[in-house]
Protein backbone atom coordinates (compact mmCIF):
# COMPACT_ATOMS: atom_id res chain seq x y z
CA UNK A 1 0.00 0.00 0.00
CA UNK A 2 2.50 2.31 1.27
CA UNK A 3 4.52 1.35 -1.92
CA UNK A 4 1.32 1.71 -4.43
CA UNK A 5 1.04 5.88 -2.63
CA UNK A 6 4.71 6.30 -2.99
CA UNK A 7 4.87 5.61 -6.55
CA UNK A 8 1.60 7.20 -7.48
CA UNK A 9 2.98 10.33 -5.70
CA UNK A 10 6.35 10.35 -7.24
CA UNK A 11 4.69 10.09 -10.96
CA UNK A 12 2.72 13.22 -9.76
CA UNK A 13 5.35 15.31 -8.45
CA UNK A 14 7.73 14.80 -11.38
CA UNK A 15 5.29 15.41 -14.17
CA UNK A 16 3.89 18.55 -12.90
CA UNK A 17 7.58 19.69 -11.96
CA UNK A 18 7.84 19.33 -15.50
CA UNK A 19 5.04 20.87 -16.55
CA UNK A 20 6.24 23.92 -14.16
CA UNK A 21 9.44 24.37 -15.61
CA UNK A 22 7.75 23.74 -19.00
CA UNK A 23 4.82 25.49 -19.07
CA UNK A 24 3.93 29.07 -21.33
CA UNK A 25 1.78 30.87 -19.57
CA UNK A 26 3.58 31.95 -16.38
CA UNK A 27 0.02 31.18 -14.22
CA UNK A 28 -0.45 27.86 -15.34
CA UNK A 29 3.43 27.10 -13.64
CA UNK A 30 1.79 28.78 -10.52
CA UNK A 31 -0.97 26.46 -10.31
CA UNK A 32 1.47 23.40 -11.53
CA UNK A 33 3.76 24.39 -9.08
CA UNK A 34 0.79 23.97 -6.45
CA UNK A 35 -0.16 20.13 -7.85
CA UNK A 36 3.29 19.46 -6.99
CA UNK A 37 3.84 20.93 -3.00
CA UNK A 38 0.88 19.02 -2.27
CA UNK A 39 2.56 15.73 -3.79
CA UNK A 40 5.62 16.70 -1.41
CA UNK A 41 3.18 16.93 1.44
CA UNK A 42 2.20 13.59 0.87
CA UNK A 43 6.13 12.08 0.98
CA UNK A 44 6.36 13.74 4.27
CA UNK A 45 2.78 11.82 5.26
CA UNK A 46 4.32 8.68 4.14
CA UNK A 47 7.71 9.48 6.12
CA UNK A 48 5.67 10.15 9.17
CA UNK A 49 7.07 13.77 8.98
CA UNK A 50 3.06 15.18 10.27
CA UNK A 51 4.07 18.35 11.78
CA UNK A 52 6.29 19.21 8.13
CA UNK A 53 3.91 18.09 6.33
CA UNK A 54 1.36 20.84 8.05
CA UNK A 55 3.88 23.68 7.87
CA UNK A 56 4.80 22.90 4.43
CA UNK A 57 1.11 23.05 3.22
CA UNK A 58 0.53 26.49 5.40
CA UNK A 59 3.88 27.99 4.35
CA UNK A 60 4.51 26.96 0.30
CA UNK A 61 1.09 26.37 -0.66
CA UNK A 62 -0.78 28.91 1.61
CA UNK A 63 1.94 31.55 1.88
CA UNK A 64 4.58 31.61 -0.75
CA UNK A 65 2.53 30.46 -3.77
CA UNK A 66 -0.30 33.45 -2.79
CA UNK A 67 2.76 35.90 -3.48
CA UNK A 68 3.67 34.10 -6.80
CA UNK A 69 0.14 34.64 -7.89
CA UNK A 70 -0.47 37.72 -6.65
CA UNK A 71 2.77 38.93 -8.43
CA UNK A 72 2.05 37.13 -12.05
CA UNK A 73 -1.50 39.22 -11.28
CA UNK A 74 -0.29 42.42 -11.06
CA UNK A 75 2.21 42.44 -13.53
CA UNK A 76 -0.36 40.89 -15.93
CA UNK A 77 2.42 40.21 -18.58
CA UNK A 78 1.30 39.41 -22.55
CA UNK A 79 2.57 36.81 -24.29
CA UNK A 80 4.82 38.54 -26.75
CA UNK A 81 6.72 40.28 -24.14
CA UNK A 82 8.71 37.35 -23.25
CA UNK A 83 9.74 34.93 -26.17
CA UNK A 84 11.13 31.51 -25.66
CA UNK A 85 15.26 31.21 -25.72
CA UNK A 86 16.59 30.13 -29.18
CA UNK A 87 16.47 26.69 -29.87
CA UNK A 88 20.31 25.63 -29.11
CA UNK A 89 19.86 27.26 -25.51
CA UNK A 90 16.97 24.62 -24.87
CA UNK A 91 18.65 21.52 -25.94
CA UNK A 92 22.02 22.34 -23.96
CA UNK A 93 19.75 23.41 -20.99
CA UNK A 94 17.89 20.20 -21.58
CA UNK A 95 21.38 18.08 -21.91
CA UNK A 96 22.98 19.92 -19.02
CA UNK A 97 19.87 18.87 -16.79
CA UNK A 98 19.78 15.72 -17.78
CA UNK A 99 23.23 15.07 -17.67
CA UNK A 100 23.72 16.30 -14.19
CA UNK A 101 20.84 14.12 -12.97
CA UNK A 102 22.86 10.82 -14.32
CA UNK A 103 26.00 12.42 -12.60
CA UNK A 104 24.08 12.15 -9.26
CA UNK A 105 22.54 9.23 -9.55
CA UNK A 106 25.70 7.63 -10.40
CA UNK A 107 27.61 9.11 -7.64
CA UNK A 108 24.75 7.71 -5.27
CA UNK A 109 25.59 3.99 -6.90
CA UNK A 110 29.18 4.42 -5.77
CA UNK A 111 28.17 5.74 -2.13
CA UNK A 112 28.87 3.56 1.00
CA UNK A 113 25.49 1.14 1.71
CA UNK A 114 23.31 3.94 3.55
CA UNK A 115 21.96 1.13 6.91
CA UNK A 116 18.95 2.53 8.71
CA UNK A 117 18.25 2.29 12.67
CA UNK A 118 16.25 -0.44 13.62
CA UNK A 119 12.44 -0.13 13.14
CA UNK A 120 11.19 1.25 16.50
CA UNK A 121 14.02 3.37 17.08
CA UNK A 122 12.53 6.13 14.54
CA UNK A 123 8.92 6.18 16.37
CA UNK A 124 7.97 10.05 17.42
CA UNK A 125 10.26 11.51 15.34
CA UNK A 126 8.13 13.41 13.33
CA UNK A 127 5.84 14.62 16.39
CA UNK A 128 4.99 18.42 17.38
CA UNK A 129 6.34 17.36 20.61
CA UNK A 130 9.74 16.05 19.75
CA UNK A 131 10.43 18.77 16.98
CA UNK A 132 9.01 21.28 19.86
CA UNK A 133 11.64 20.30 22.29
CA UNK A 134 14.20 20.22 20.00
CA UNK A 135 13.87 23.99 18.10
CA UNK A 136 13.27 25.70 21.58
CA UNK A 137 16.47 23.54 23.41
CA UNK A 138 19.33 23.10 20.76
CA UNK A 139 17.96 25.07 18.17
CA UNK A 140 17.08 28.35 20.11
CA UNK A 141 19.39 30.32 18.81
CA UNK A 142 18.63 30.24 15.19
CA UNK A 143 15.04 30.40 16.10
CA UNK A 144 15.31 33.64 17.92
CA UNK A 145 17.62 34.64 14.26
CA UNK A 146 14.74 33.88 11.85
CA UNK A 147 12.71 36.49 13.61
CA UNK A 148 15.39 39.07 13.07
CA UNK A 149 15.89 37.83 9.26
CA UNK A 150 11.90 38.25 8.73
CA UNK A 151 11.95 41.83 10.18
CA UNK A 152 14.62 42.58 7.83
CA UNK A 153 13.27 41.26 4.98
CA UNK A 154 9.77 42.84 5.79
CA UNK A 155 11.30 46.22 6.10
CA UNK A 156 13.11 45.58 2.91
CA UNK A 157 10.44 44.62 0.81
CA UNK A 158 8.40 47.64 2.07
CA UNK A 159 11.58 49.78 0.84
CA UNK A 160 11.75 48.40 -2.44
CA UNK A 161 8.24 48.26 -3.50
CA UNK A 162 7.34 51.91 -1.97
CA UNK A 163 6.56 54.14 -4.90
CA UNK A 164 8.77 57.00 -5.17
CA UNK A 165 7.59 60.36 -5.62
CA UNK B 1 1.14 3.84 13.65
CA UNK B 2 2.72 1.76 16.22
CA UNK B 3 5.22 -0.20 13.73
CA UNK B 4 7.20 1.69 11.64
CA UNK B 5 8.82 -0.83 8.99
CA UNK B 6 9.51 1.63 5.64
CA UNK B 7 8.71 -0.22 2.43
CA UNK B 8 10.18 2.51 0.35
CA UNK B 9 13.91 1.89 0.39
CA UNK B 10 15.53 5.54 0.58
CA UNK B 11 17.47 5.09 -2.09
CA UNK B 12 13.92 5.70 -4.23
CA UNK B 13 13.53 8.61 -2.21
CA UNK B 14 17.12 10.15 -2.88
CA UNK B 15 16.60 9.59 -6.63
CA UNK B 16 13.40 11.03 -6.76
CA UNK B 17 14.82 14.05 -4.61
CA UNK B 18 17.48 14.30 -7.47
CA UNK B 19 15.55 13.91 -9.97
CA UNK B 20 13.16 17.12 -8.93
CA UNK B 21 16.14 18.78 -8.12
CA UNK B 22 17.42 18.42 -11.88
CA UNK B 23 13.98 19.56 -13.06
CA UNK B 24 14.40 22.93 -10.87
CA UNK B 25 17.69 23.50 -12.63
CA UNK B 26 16.73 22.53 -15.54
CA UNK B 27 14.04 25.60 -15.35
CA UNK B 28 16.50 27.85 -14.00
CA UNK B 29 18.60 27.27 -17.70
CA UNK B 30 15.63 27.11 -19.88
CA UNK B 31 13.26 29.91 -18.73
CA UNK B 32 13.67 33.64 -19.56
CA UNK B 33 10.60 34.36 -17.27
CA UNK B 34 11.84 35.45 -14.08
CA UNK B 35 8.69 34.42 -12.47
CA UNK B 36 9.39 30.80 -13.35
CA UNK B 37 13.15 30.50 -12.40
CA UNK B 38 12.31 31.64 -8.63
CA UNK B 39 9.67 28.77 -8.94
CA UNK B 40 12.46 26.46 -10.59
CA UNK B 41 14.50 27.73 -7.45
CA UNK B 42 11.44 27.11 -5.01
CA UNK B 43 11.47 23.09 -6.86
CA UNK B 44 15.00 22.95 -6.02
CA UNK B 45 14.86 23.85 -2.38
CA UNK B 46 11.95 21.45 -1.90
CA UNK B 47 13.99 18.61 -3.22
CA UNK B 48 16.86 19.29 -1.08
CA UNK B 49 13.54 19.70 2.13
CA UNK B 50 12.40 15.80 0.80
CA UNK B 51 16.05 14.55 1.28
CA UNK B 52 16.38 15.88 4.47
CA UNK B 53 13.40 14.68 6.05
CA UNK B 54 13.91 11.54 4.06
CA UNK B 55 17.48 11.18 6.20
CA UNK B 56 15.72 12.01 9.62
CA UNK B 57 12.78 9.93 8.97
CA UNK B 58 15.30 6.69 8.21
CA UNK B 59 17.66 7.62 11.10
CA UNK B 60 15.47 8.39 13.46
CA UNK B 61 16.95 11.98 14.31
CA UNK B 62 14.47 14.91 14.33
CA UNK B 63 17.22 17.73 13.71
CA UNK B 64 17.38 16.72 10.07
CA UNK B 65 13.28 17.61 10.18
CA UNK B 66 14.16 21.15 12.03
CA UNK B 67 16.66 21.97 9.78
CA UNK B 68 13.86 21.93 7.03
CA UNK B 69 11.92 24.72 9.29
CA UNK B 70 14.71 26.70 8.78
CA UNK B 71 15.41 25.98 5.04
CA UNK B 72 11.39 27.22 4.83
CA UNK B 73 11.80 30.45 6.52
CA UNK B 74 14.81 31.16 4.33
CA UNK B 75 12.61 30.24 1.16
CA UNK B 76 10.02 32.16 2.57
CA UNK B 77 12.23 35.69 2.78
CA UNK B 78 13.99 34.59 -0.19
CA UNK B 79 10.77 34.72 -2.07
CA UNK B 80 9.13 37.61 -0.72
CA UNK B 81 12.43 39.48 -1.30
CA UNK B 82 13.03 38.20 -4.66
CA UNK B 83 9.38 39.15 -6.11
CA UNK B 84 9.49 42.80 -4.71
CA UNK B 85 12.95 43.27 -6.88
CA UNK B 86 10.70 42.08 -9.46
CA UNK B 87 8.54 44.18 -9.41
CA UNK B 88 10.70 47.44 -8.81
CA UNK B 89 12.79 45.58 -11.81
CA UNK B 90 9.35 45.78 -14.09
CA UNK B 91 8.42 48.95 -13.10
CA UNK B 92 12.08 50.19 -14.36
CA UNK B 93 12.25 48.33 -17.80
CA UNK B 94 8.37 46.84 -18.00
CA UNK B 95 10.04 43.62 -18.50
CA UNK B 96 11.34 40.62 -16.49
CA UNK B 97 12.93 38.88 -19.17
CA UNK B 98 16.06 37.80 -17.34
CA UNK B 99 18.30 38.47 -20.79
CA UNK B 100 17.51 42.09 -21.00
CA UNK B 101 18.64 42.44 -17.08
CA UNK B 102 22.75 42.60 -18.83
CA UNK B 103 23.85 45.76 -17.42
CA UNK B 104 26.27 43.61 -14.86
CA UNK B 105 27.42 41.49 -17.79
CA UNK B 106 31.33 41.67 -18.09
Amino acid sequence: MEQIIFYALAFVAIVFSALTVGSRNAMYSVLYLIVTFFAMAGFYLLLSAEFVAIVHIIVYAGAIMVLFLFTVMMLNLNAPLLLPRALLVRILAVIAGGSFALVLIAALGKAAHFTPVAPGASQAVGTVNVLGKMLFNEFLLPFELTSVLFIATMVGVVVLTKKEE
Amino acid sequence: MTETIRMVPLEHYIILSLIIFSIGAMGVLLRRNMIVVFMSIELMLNAVNLLAVAFSSFRGDAAGQVFVFFVMVVAAAEVALGLAIMMMIFRNIRSIDINQLNQLKW
